[in-house]
């Protein structure tokens, strides 16, 4: 990977050897993400989701799934029960209050973490694993094979992105894994512009040129030089593409086509109460809330990583 | 210019016919075949042969993709097999809700994210510009359908018996009733023309047709009905317009020849308006134009919640009830307009740029 040198100056400008550092790209970025604000709160947010994923179990103080009738004394659709705010101690303590099926709201939100991370990250990496293949190869080879490959992606652009995927879940049943796999067909062509676009701005420098006359093979100047080169634009648009990719695979589920009850999806979530939105509101806010705070973290920080990995605005001209 | 527009509508037509291949693959593998999703329980085989004799469906793939263009090219999308309608009587019903929801939430979004994102940038820094980015943020991160049921929660409930209370669903209130402008006119209309069709799609748009027949009270009530569900559509449009707005701004008050423009000591808003956002303007137009796709696919979800029977609902409904024909046609003029209202805003460059040469 690229290095880049800072040499600090001393007083008589001079570059003092000794205060020598080298650093990686990624550090570099690695700063300049952490001095800026939007990008911070999104990796705290971001943060706090993984960890609320990961201890689930701990969080959540009964099973996503479990119906609480016979358990303890709850109606279907109960408001949330929090002692600090005035409910009474006697009663069992729902900060999300019930749902239509008598479970804990609360556990099913914290479930629901596991389920949007793993959607995002999943969808995303299809989509870029198969979309930088197809970038890499139609920019490096050009040529016809460009030009059938760019013109299937057109195809696929013209189509409104969830609508697209709504007709191939529709062709695919209706469930959360062709959901997924419908939302990451749909983003493919994305991935494969950016990828693209990068591999025809980097496949003409110097150092592809120098690769190809020590003999290097195509194959290893595309996956060794020219790929390594193009994956800063390619991080930005994945990170921004998870939180699309959370957006429309609950948008999916909340319209019967993504996870199917009892999984406890917030797109599904939401979907099942949402008919109860004037007398349980609270059963559509949470979920609804979760899938935002989750899209909202990962917006901020492509945004953020978009700004640090951005050349033009690196000194001082940040938008 | 002229011929660029020729060019370019050339080029599109290879996307269209991609877009003809993949409804038509998309509505083949399906699972089951036609005939069973027709007919369900009554499709004995006497039928079934019937059926696919009827529907070229025993012809070859490609036959059957030919007639499949032709019939789409003479409006023709076959029937639904829900309410055994042709296609096209159930668009010119319900494409106008669609059309008139996604304008007012456009016109929403451009109206409200414009001007906000043209302050944020003259006012960098400032609170106005912290509380829009953060609003602009959150906006674009909001799940439509979400939105959509919180603010027919917060209006039409919590908001209820004050003057801010608006209708949760329908297009108009009960007892208020439309009639088409073509019959008010008296009109004597042949049926099945295509020039009948066109005047019941226009008349379709209510509030288009209570401007023309100068029917206050159901323009107000339309309107009343369309607020809801245009906010609701148009809030991420609208956020990701005023992002747009900003960041184009900044970058060309950033130029040399605002400098210039300011050392001469004209006005702020001359400086503003007439040389910034002039120039920022193409990059608005293209997110603008792109934002069509994301109303459609937010007509699908707000049009659920709003009860509005609109294109997006349809399809919808005819997704859980495998209505696959409706799927199809929809698909296909979705996409189409799709594909026509971007090659609009390619050939708008020119108009808004001159030093754009299209030739």
């Amino acid at each position: 990977m690229s290095k880049v040198a800072e040499l600090p100056l001393d007083d008589a400008g001079i570059g003092n050897i000794s205060d020598y550092r080298s650093n990686s790209l990624w550090r570099l970025t690695l700063r300049r993400v952490l001095r800026q604000q939007s990008a911070i709160i999104g990796l705290i947010l971001l943060g706090l989701l993984v960890f609320l994923a990961i201890a689930a179990p701990i969080i959540a103080p009964y099973d996503p799934d479990q119906v609480l009738i016979g358990v303890e004394d709850v109606k279907k659709r109960e408001s949330p029960c929090i002692h600090i705010l005035g409910c009474s101690t006697d009663k069992t303590q729902h900060l999300m209050g019930i749902d239509g099926n008598v479970r804990d709201e609360f556990s099913r939100v914290i479930y629901g973490t596991r389920v949007s991370l793993r959607v995002g990250f999943v969808t995303v990496s299809f989509a870029v694993l198969v979309g930088t293949l197809l970038g890499a190869i139609s920019g490096f080879l050009g040529g016809w094979v460009d030009n059938i490959i760019m013109r299937i992606l057109d195809v696929v652009l013209a189509f409104p992105f969830l609508l697209l995927a709504i007709a191939i879940v529709s062709v695919l049943g209706p469930g959360l894994t062709n959901a997924m796999l419908a939302i990451a067909i749909v983003s493919i062509p994305s991935y494969a512009r950016v990828v693209r676009a990068s591999v025809l701005s980097v496949r003409e420098q110097d150092f592809v040129e120098a690769s190809r006359a020590l003999g290097a093979s195509n194959w290893r100047i595309l996956f060794g030089r020219i790929l390594p080169n193009s994956l800063p634009p390619l991080i930005v648009t994945a990170t921004l593409g998870i939180a699309t990719a959370i957006l429309d695979t609950a948008a999916l589920s909340f319209i019967g086509l993504g996870a199917q009850p009892p999984t406890s999806e917030w797109g599904a979530m939401l979907a099942s109460e949402r008919n109860q939105v004037f007398s349980a509101p609270h059963l559509v806010f949470f979920p609804g809330l979760a899938i935002m705070l989750t899209v909202l973290a990962f917006n901020l920080l492509g945004d953020g990583l978009r700004d640090a990995l951005d050349p033009r605005l690196v000194h001082g001209a940040k938008k | 210019m002229t011929q660029y527009i020729i060019r370019r509508l050339i080029a599109a037509v290879p996307v269209i016919v991609g877009v003809l291949i993949v409804t038509f693959a998309l509505a083949r593998a399906i699972p089951g075949d036609p005939c069973t999703a027709m007919f369900g329980e009554k499709a004995t085989p006497a039928v079934c042969e019937k059926f696919n004799i009827d529907k070229g469906l025993d012809k070859p793939i490609t036959t059957q993709f030919w007639i499949y263009t032709q019939d789409i090219l003479r409006g023709d999308f076959g029937e639904s097999i829900r309410f055994k309608r042709p296609i096209t009587q159930i668009l010119i019903e319900r494409l106008p809700i669609t059309l008139e929801l996604g304008t007012a939430a456009l016109v929403l979004a451009l109206l409200v994210g414009v001007p906000l994102g043209v302050i944020s940038a003259t006012r960098r820094n400032s609170p106005v510009d912290v509380l829009t980015m953060i609003g602009a943020n959150i906006g674009v991160s909001m799940p439509v359908f979400w939105l959509g049921l919180m603010l027919a929660y917060i209006f039409a409930l919590l908001l209820k018996d004050t003057p801010f209370q608006l209708p949760p669903s329908g297009r108009l209130s009960a007892g208020m009733e439309v009639i088409p402008f073509y019959e008010l006119f008296g009109w004597e209309l042949a049926e099945g023309t295509f020039f009948t069709k066109l005047l019941e799609f226009l008349g379709n748009f209510y509030i288009f047709n209570s401007l023309i027949t100068f029917n206050w009270a159901v323009l107000a009530d339309a309107i009343k009905h369309l607020i809801l569900p245009s906010l609701a559509l148009g809030t991420i449009p609208m956020a990701i317009i005023a992002r747009m707005t900003r960041s184009s701004m900044l970058e060309v008050l950033g130029l040399d020849y605002i400098r210039t423009a300011r050392a001469k000591g004209l006005s702020r808003w001359n400086i503003v308006m007439k040389h910034a956002f002039r120039n920022a303007l193409l990059p608005i137009v293209t997110i603008a134009g792109l934002q069509l796709g994301l109303v459609f696919s937010g007509a699908i979800l707000t049009e659920t919640i709003f009860g509005l029977s609109g294109v997006g609902r349809s399809l919808y409904e005819a997704i859980t009830a495998r209505d696959y024909p409706i799927i199809q046609g929809f698909v296909v003029v979705i996409s189409v307009g799709y594909v026509t209202v971007n090659l609009l805003v390619d050939l708008s460059y020119g108009f808004l740029d001159p030093r754009i040469q299209l030739d």
